[in-house]
């Protein structure tokens, strides 16, 4: 272990978020050992891993790359970076990939970069399921090879084994596929030998950069230091406070379980955990437990079966708004209607949708009796079908009822508001995570390839 | 009638993977979170019924040091199906907040 707290500089939540220049240079000043951040999360949904593609623009990634490629190398200190291009695919990393080396370039750097691949091939899973070596996690069940057949990309979720690898190896920059936002920020101080319960709780808690901070818009990132028996943990800004609630708060986040952390070699236990503020701005936790476990890593697979086109209007007609529910219900119904005498058996196994904006768009549910609308409604019209060509066919078939749909039977055809020509948008394919399972290992490198690409070695930096 | 904003400091709601969604009750106190974070109408009867959860797949986690309680349930329909309204569930809080508590 190095002399003193192993101390890691967090710098954003979630890489291209927005790192600051100013606080990444405060954490340097602090003696960082590491900069280490996650770039993505299943939280925005199926599609980033199902398409390859990250949420978020190319130039707000650069530009974060760019500060922390810069500061990592001025300091002479390693840049780790998780779950790259928000789903941790081998598309999502090769695109982090590439920016990497743009921004190497134009910095003139020459890193040694290791890229850390878990996406996984079918055929190697459905082995891995016959031995029966994967498991589901609730509420799923047993996992069927057509499950499989049905992903679009499959990733098996890293934890910091390949990290520390690489580290050891003496990567500069590593990018990693897949992997816990955990392990990412815990590999460094784990290798260095810092305490195991401390690393991951730190690491638990900096995940979401300055979220664990007082004021989470105030910081964008944190400093965590991990000693031999707890960790401690600043923002990066340096008029932001962390305080024991803020701090101990954070364990709860985005976390089904307040005090146990399942990770891929063990779990992380903070049932005693002790939060004790050191200074204004600093918190100091103790306590923390790390539970070996036999290996497992997590699969997320992604993939798409059916297809949706969308429409949308906005309402102000007072007879439509007296009674939104009766209205929504009829319309509903006439729409299923006109679907069945216009398109019949074709639609096959059609679903349509009526989601009243201004109402009751969000939960679905009745609001109490006696609630008044208000102004103006939005409805947004979802159709989905087996294809898009169907779901497109279905909208359609639907929009002159859609738009005109009648309230008072015996004047005129009412005209809803709708904004665009066509109305009809189709919106693509309806894009799920199908796994929830864990494949038991022998080997914490067994499904994990180490690419490197070595640019001290010359060639056109 | 106390409904559970009457007693509650802060709540959220939030989704914990694709498939589960974990709800944060901070009472205002000790005394607060005592009577009330074991509350029978905070069971898995009202989640079933506000949000479809299966009962059985329904956690409570109460943390005493935060006079907090985390409630998890497994979504009746994963992250981003057909018919998705709230990916993050960042809303579905809302309607625990008139949750009676007798």
């Amino acid at each position: 272990m190095l002399d003193g707290p192993i101390k890691i500089l967090v710098p954003t939540g979630s890489l291209g978020a927005g790192a600051r220049e100013e606080e990444v240079r405060y954490g340097i000043s602090r003696g960082a050992h590491a900069i280490a951040t996650d770039a993505g999360s299943t939280d925005s949904g199926a599609a980033y891993l199902a398409l390859g593609i990250s949420k978020n623009n190319r130039g707000s990634v650069k530009r974060d790359l760019t500060i922390l490629m810069r500061a990592g190398a001025d300091a002479g200190i390693p840049l780790i970076v998780g779950t790259s291009g928000q789903a941790g695919g081998d598309r999502n990393l090769d695109w982090t990939r590439d920016i990497v080396l743009e921004v190497a370039a134009e910095l003139g750097l020459r890193p040694k970069i290791a890229l850390l691949y878990c996406e996984q091939e079918k055929e190697t899973l459905k082995k891995y399921n016959a031995a029966g070596k994967v498991r589901p996690l609730p509420p799923l069940g047993n996992l069927g090879d057509e499950t499989i057949d049905a992903c679009d990309h499959i990733v098996a979720v890293m934890g910091p084994e390949p990290y520390m690898a690489a580290l050891a190896s003496g990567a500069d920059i590593i990018l990693g596929g897949r992997t816990t936002d955990t392990a990412v920020l815990a590999s460094f101080a784990l290798l260095k030998g810092a305490h195991v319960g401390a690393s991951w709780h730190a690491a638990k808690i900096a995940e979401c950069g300055g979220q664990c901070t007082v004021s989470p818009a105030a910081s964008a990132g944190v400093l965590i230091s991990i000693g031999t028996d707890g960790f401690e943990v600043e923002p990066l800004s340096p008029t932001n406070r962390c305080n024991p609630d803020s701090v101990s708060a954070h364990m709860l986040y985005e976390n089904s379980n307040p005090f146990l952390l399942t990770e891929p070699g063990g779990v992380l236990d903070v049932t005693d955990a002790i939060y004790t503020q050191r200074d204004d701005r600093t918190v100091v936790v103790t306590g923390s437990v790390w539970r070996p476990q036999p290996y497992t890593m997590k699969l997320e697979g992604a993939g798409s079966r059916r297809f949706q086109t969308v429409m949308l209007i906005g309402i102000q007609d007072p007879h439509v708004l007296a009674d939104v529910d009766s209205f929504h219900d009829r319309l509903l119904a006439a729409l299923y209607d006109r679907v069945h005498k216009t398109i019949g058996a074709a639609a096959g196994d059609f679903h349509i949708s009526l989601r009243m904006y201004g109402w009751n768009a969000v939960s679905g549910d009745r609001p109490p009796p006696g609630t008044q609308a208000p102004r103006e409604i939005g409805v947004l019209f979802v159709s989905t079908a087996d294809s898009q060509e169907m779901a497109s066919q279905i909208a359609k078939a639907c929009n002159p009822y859609f738009f005109h749909f009648p309230v008072v039977m015996d004047e005129e055809l009412p005209s809803y508001g709708f904004a665009f020509s066509p109305a009809d948008i189709d919106r693509g394919p309806v894009y799920e995570f199908l796994l929830n399972h864990v494949v038991e290992l022998d080997d914490p490198m067994e499904l994990v390839r180490t690419v490197w690409i070595d640019l001290s070695l010359g060639g056109a930096a | 009638m106390v409904k559970l904003k009457d007693v509650c400091r802060h709540v959220r709601s939030k989704n914990a993977g694709p498939f589960w969604v974990t709800f944060d009750l901070f009472f205002d106190g000790p005394e607060t979170f005592r009577d009330y974070h074991a509350h029978p109408a905070l069971g898995p009867d009202t989640f079933h019924s506000l949000y479809g959860a299966d009962p059985a797949l329904v956690r409570h986690y109460p943390v005493p040091s935060l006079n907090m309680v985390k409630i998890s349930y497994a979504r009746s329909s994963p992250q981003g199906g057909v018919v998705e309204r709230d990916m993050h569930c960042g809303q579905q809080f809302v309607r625990l907040l008139d949750v009676e508590l007798g």
